[in-house]
C-alpha cells in the first residue's frame, strides 16, 4: 500500500517457546489489543519494522503531492484550484503527522529523508505513474487515495499507539480527497463525450497501478506474518485489495464507464467480485526503480531538499541568534 | 552542531472550552515558528482557537515501569467514589 513489502528480519512468526519471558509480555499485550507506546520495552525487530514502515508511509505522502502539484496550477477553475490545493497541503500534513511517529521510535526525520534521497528507502509504487490530464487528478484521488483509505482505515488498529493515532487523524481528513476526486471525475463522465473518454481512459491507465499499491498477493507476502501477529499489519494485502474492488466497481458502474478489466465479475459464491491480478513484473520492475517516473520524482525531492537548504540554515541561525541575546540579557 | 530543527509539542484548545489537549508534534526553529506551523498544521479544519508548544527536551515524563506503583494504588480505594455509598432514596438527590 503507501508502505508496500516492508522486510522484517525473519519470515514466518517467531514461536512462542523461542521467544524470550520479555518478548512473550510483549506479544500477550498485543495480544490483548493493549497499545504499545515509545517508551515501552519492545523487541528490536518491531523497531526496526516500524520505522521502516512508517518511513515509507511518510514519504509516500510527501512525494505523493508531486504528481498533483503539477495540476495545481491548471485547474480548470478557481474553485477546483482551491480544493486541490488544500488537498495536497493535507498530504504535507500526513507526511509530517508519521515522520512524528517514527521519530517517536528513534529515527530522526532527517535521517528518514536523507535514506529516501540516497535511494535506500522507498514510497509507493503509484506515484512513479503521471498525471497527464485533468482527468487523472479526479482518478487520483477517486482511486488512489481511496485505496489508501482501505489501507489507512485497516490501520488505526495497529498495535503501535502513534502510528495509530495518526492513522485516526489521517482518516479524518482523507474522504474529503476520494469525494472531491470523485466528484471532478463525475463532471468529466456525464460531460461531453470528448471529457467522457478522458475519464473512461484515466480509469483505464490507473486501475492496476491502484491495485499494485496494496502490495503482491499474500502467497508473496514472505514478510507479512510477523507483522500482523505484532498487529503491524491488521489485514492482508489480498484482503485490502478485495475490499477495494468491491468498493470502487459500483462507483465506476454509477459513472457509466465501462470497467477496466473484462475480467471483473460477481461471483455469488464468494460474494465478491473477481478480477485479474496486475502484471507482477511491472510492479517490481517499478519498485526496483523503473517506472515512468521514478527519475522524475527523486529529482524533485532532492532539488526540493536541497533548494530549501538555506531556508532552514537562515531560519535556525535567526533562533540561535536570538536565544543567545536572550540569555547576554538575563 | 546539529542542524536540524528541535522538535516541539503541540497542545490545541478546541472550540467548546475545554482544556489543551496534546495533538502532536512538528520541527520548528524556534516558538514563534513553532506556533505558526502548529497553525497550518493542527487548526486547518477549525480545530482550535488556542494553540501551546512547548519544546520536546523540555517534557518530563514518568517511566512505564513505574505504572504498577504509580497508579495501581487507586484501585484499592472505591470509596473514592460516590456510588460507593448507599444513600436511602426518601433523602432525595445528593
Ligand atoms: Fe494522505
Ligand atoms: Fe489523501
Amino acid at each position: 500500500m503507501y508502505a508496500q513489502m516492508i522486510k522484517t528480519a525473519r519470515t514466518g512468526v517467531k514461536p512462542r517457546e523461542e521467544m524470550s519471558e520479555q518478548e512473550r509480555a510483549f506479544q500477550d499485550k498485543i495480544d490483548a489489543g493493549i497499545k504499545i507506546e515509545p517508551r515501552d520495552w519492545m523487541p528490536d525487530d518491531y523497531r526496526a519494522t516500524l520505522i521502516r514502515q512508517i518511513g515509507q508511509h511518510a514519504h509516500s505522502e510527501v512525494v505523493g503531492q508531486l504528481p498533483e502539484g503539477n495540476w495545481i496550477t491548471r485547474a480548470p477553475t478557481l474553485e477546483r484550484k482551491a480544493i486541490l490545493l488544500a488537498k495536497v497541503q493535507d498530504e504535507a500534513g500526513h507526511g509530517l503527522y508519521l515522520y512524528s511517529a517514527a521519530e517517536t521510535l528513534g529515527e530522526s526525520r532527517d535521517e528518514l529523508i536523507r535514506l529516501l534521497h540516497e535511494g535506500r528507502m522507498k514510497y509507493s509504487s503509484i506515484f512513479n505513474y503521471p498525471t497527464l490530464n485533468w482527468a487523472d487528478i479526479g482518478a487520483v484521488g477517486w482511486l488512489v487515495d481511496g485505496a489508501a483509505i482501505i489501507n489507512q482505515v485497516a490501520l488505526q488498529r495497529t498495535s503501535y499507539g502513534p502510528y495509530s493515532r495518526a492513522m485516526i487523524r489521517i482518516c479524518k481528513e482523507e474522504s474529503f480527497h476520494a469525494r472531491q476526486g470523485y466528484h471532478a471525475i463525475m463532471k468529466m463522465a456525464f460531460g461531453t463525450p470528448e471529457q467522457k473518454k478522458m475519464a473512461q481512459d484515466a480509469v483505464n491507465r490507473l486501475w492496476f497501478p491502484a491495485l499494485m499499491m496494496f502490495g503482491p498477493s499474500d502467497k508473496d507476502s514472505v514478510h507479512s506474518e510477523q507483522s500482523m501477529a505484532w498487529k503491524i499489519k491488521v489485514k492482508t494485502n489480498d484482503e485490502l485489495r478485495q475490499q477495494f474492488v468491491d468498493q470502487t466497481v459500483p462507483q465506476i458502474e454509477y459513472l457509466g464507464l465501462d470497467l477496466p478489466d473484462p475480467n471483473i465479475k460477481w461471483n455469488e459464491e464468494r460474494g465478491h467480485y473477481d478480477f485479474s491480478d496486475p502484471d507482477w513484473s511491472e510492479f517490481f520492475d517499478v519498485i526496483k526503480g523503473n517506472g515512468p517516473c521514478n527519475v522524475d520524482r527523486m529529482n524533485a525531492r532532492r532539488k526540493a531538499w536541497d533548494d530549501g537548504q538555506w531556508v532552514r540554515d537562515g531560519l535556525l541561525a535567526h533562533a540561535r541568534k536570538k536565544a543567545a541575546a536572550k540569555v547576554a540579557a538575563e | 552542531m546539529k542542524n536540524e530543527w528541535p522538535l516541539w509539542e503541540i497542545f490545541i484548545r478546541g472550540q467548546h472550552g475545554m482544556s489543551h489537549r496534546h495533538v502532536g508534534s512538528l520541527h520548528a526553529p524556534d516558538a514563534e515558528m513553532a506556533i505558526k506551523n502548529a497553525r497550518d498544521v493542527y487548526t486547518r479544519r477549525n480545530e482550535g482557537v488556542s494553540i501551546w508548544v512547548v519544546e520536546a527536551r523540555h517534557i518530563s515524563a514518568t517511566a512505564p515501569g513505574d505504572k504498577g506503583p504509580l497508579f495501581e494504588p487507586s484501585e484499592s480505594k472505591v470509596y473514592r467514589h460516590p456510588t460507593f455509598f448507599d444513600i436511602p432514596e426518601e433523602v432525595g438527590a445528593m
